[in-house]
């Protein structure tokens, strides 16, 4: 029993930051209609920013997400602006060329990364790091939860932007139907751009509170971005309740199954389950939540 | 000229290792011609029947170790594997063709994605089978490498001449009604299934023979090499696109850039920099050598970059655009 709950509250508390990384790119794909295969790239590109404030300048990762999520959010703009913008009037036989696209924005990234920090491991050593706490008996990792409580923060925040402000109405207005929207006077080009900042500044941010408990090299992109897919389906294409609750599901899974089938099998079964999600319920979890 | 080109290419590439006696790059041309085998699998699949998939590696791999667990299990020579690989790799089309061809677009591509990396994990964990990380060793027949350039030279041959047989047959008409708009396939009669289902097993079964040579050739194989996302999956997408997504010269002239790029950046600009580097004997100039010699991945992000802003077709499929860039205009009549 202690180890199920154990497992429990691991699964949990990873699924707050996994859910994090969905919300991202399901906002993305809800806007865009394409999947960013960049998705765990950008994450890398916001953890080396971490990592280097911290060792060239000891500042604390909690503190650097205000210098890694302005910096993704200029990036993903930057990337929609001037890469994928000017795609849409590209002529082609596929219609995928932008997801290409995203795998080339992703290749070139990664190996930036590694031209400037080579290829080792790296990792941030804080106080907190290896502190933990205990309730009763399960023990609570505390960068852990407080990256949960972080996470959890910015989804809400996420979730008043988009309710209330009227880029955020905007966004999901484009997301609902592109055409409509334009003829609503909606800037849909300015509302791309921005989408893609946001959507990189939440992957920086769980980047960066994955941190202090996590270790780096240049390839931890390739992962995350099929963890963030993963999530994106099972939530269901363009909901972000659904990305939480795909986050939490695949945190659980994650968590169970490398406590009761192995540590080994840990990244399959987040890959079992996406398959078998878009084979029997295909439209994800949105299905019962209707949002 | 253009009529001659495929007969003049097919000429020097017979005559090649009979007049090139260095092995290395023999090495290359066999690697170029392994590339045209998968790269043209996955442009008929995906260039001609639109469905673009991100697990070419999954045949690939599959007949590399049909190869390899016969010979690791049973003792069988590895050649043996690859009489066996294609019909296994078809074999294996019916389980992914029917959990992949019910989703279009993204979502095809996402799940080919899923099962190529499925298909690693488990030949990773399944030890007892696989030997796992550590791969399978064989030995390997030939000293030289004029036999196994000859093997190659064949299935490319046969692959160019397949797929062209292919497309202009009514197949080929299905597949490019499917690939242009499924639904209109699917109300004229067409079983688009079924017609995907038989672009998927023409794909797969020569890419599962090349993965049985591979095995012979290299002598060595492991799951992070042939079932690898980056180095067989997304460098057959990147043969595709970059020679021509939809023609049938596309992939081999994809092929050589690929193998070309690989190797400019993996003997840094052919020693260039370390020439400069021994020359002056400066440290500088070392360490960028050795950084321009890992970063042929870096390069083959760049290259995907431009060629999908500015050349969406291919160089085949745009090779009017690059003359038309290049040359001088001419005279319209001066054109023949």
């Amino acid at each position: 029993m202690e180890v199920f709950l154990q497992t429990l509250v691991a699964g949990i508390l990873k699924g707050g930051l996994y859910s994090l990384i969905g919300i991202g790119m399901t906002l993305i794909m809800g806007v865009m209609g394409i999947i960013n295969l960049a998705h765990g790239q950008l994450m890398m590109v916001a953890m080396y920013i971490t990592f280097a404030l911290s060792s060239f300048f000891g500042i604390d990762p909690y503190i650097s997400l205000l210098v890694s999520m302005p910096s993704l959010f200029i990036l993903g703009m930057a990337i929609q602006k001037y890469i994928m913008n000017p795609l849409m009037e590209v002529d082609s036989i596929l219609p995928e060329n932008q997801v290409l696209m995203t795998v080339g924005i992703g290749m070139v990234l990664t190996e930036i990364a590694r031209f400037i920090f080579s290829s080792n491991y790296k990792s941030v050593q804080t106080s907190y790091s290896n502190a933990t706490f205990f309730l009763g008996a399960i023990s609570f990792s505390v960068a852990l939860v407080i990256a949960f409580f972080i996470a959890i923060g910015f989804t809400v925040l996420m979730f008043w932007f988009l309710l209330k402000t009227d880029i955020g109405r905007s966004i999901r207005a484009t997301a609902q139907d592109r055409d409509a929207a334009l003829l609503m006077g909606v800037n849909s080009k300015k509302i791309t751009i921005i989408t893609f900042g946001i959507g990189s500044s939440l992957v920086a941010a769980a980047g960066t509170l994955l941190i202090p408990i996590y270790y780096l090299f240049p390839d931890i992109g390739g992962p995350f971005t099929r963890k963030a897919f993963v999530i994106t389906i099972l939530g269901g294409l363009g909901s972000t309740v659904g990305a939480i609750f795909g986050g939490i599901t695949l945190g659980l899974a994650e968590s169970f199954g490398a406590t009761y089938i192995g540590m080994a099998y840990d990244d399959m079964i987040g890959l079992i389950i996406f398959i078998l999600v878009l084979l029997f319920i295909p439209g994800g979890f949105k299905r019962f939540t209707k949002i | 000229m253009k009529k001659h080109g495929p007969i003049i290419l097919l000429f020097i590439l017979l005559i090649f290792p009979l007049v090139v006696q260095n092995s290395y790059y023999q090495h290359l041309v066999i690697m170029v011609l392994m590339w045209v085998i998968i790269g043209s699998g996955w442009n008929l699949l995906a260039g001609y029947t639109g469905q673009v998939s991100f697990g070419e590696a999954v045949f690939f791999g599959i007949g590399a170790y049909t190869s390899g667990l016969l010979f690791k299990h049973f003792a069988i020579s590895p050649w043996w594997g690859v009489l066996l690989a294609g019909p296994i790799a078809v074999l294996l089309t019916l389980p992914f063709g029917w959990i992949s061809f019910r989703l279009r677009g993204a979502y095809f591509a996402l799940v080919t994605l899923a099962l190529g990396e499925v298909f690693r994990l488990v030949a990773i964990v399944w030890e007892s089978l696989t030997g796992g990380m550590v791969g399978i060793l064989v030995d390997t027949t030939f000293v030289s490498k004029v036999p196994y350039y000859y093997i190659f030279l064949f299935i490319a041959l046969l692959r160019i001449a397949s797929t062209t047989a292919v497309i202009n047959s009514k197949w080929g008409y299905y597949f490019l009604s499917i690939r242009e708009d499924q639904d209109a396939a699917e109300s004229l009669g067409i079983n688009t299934v079924k017609y995907k289902m038989v672009s998927l097993n023409l794909s797969a079964f020569l890419t599962g023979i090349a993965g049985a040579l591979y095995i012979n050739y290299m002598g060595f194989i492991d799951p992070e090499v042939v079932f690898s996302l980056h180095d067989i999956s997304i460098m057959a997408i990147l043969v595709g696109i970059v020679g021509g997504v939809g023609t049938i010269y596309g992939p081999v002239v994809g092929a050589f850039i690929m193998v070309a790029v690989h190797e400019f950046f993996r003997t840094g600009f052919f020693g260039l920099f370390k020439g400069i580097a021994s020359l002056t004997g400066s440290d500088f100039m070392t360490t960028v050598a050795k950084y321009v010699s890992e970063a042929h991945v870096l390069g083959f992000g760049v290259l995907v970059i431009f060629v999908i802003m500015f050349l969406p077709n291919g160089v085949v499929g745009d090779w009017k655009k690059i003359t038309a860039k290049l040359l001088p205009k001419r005279d319209k009549g001066g054109i023949s």
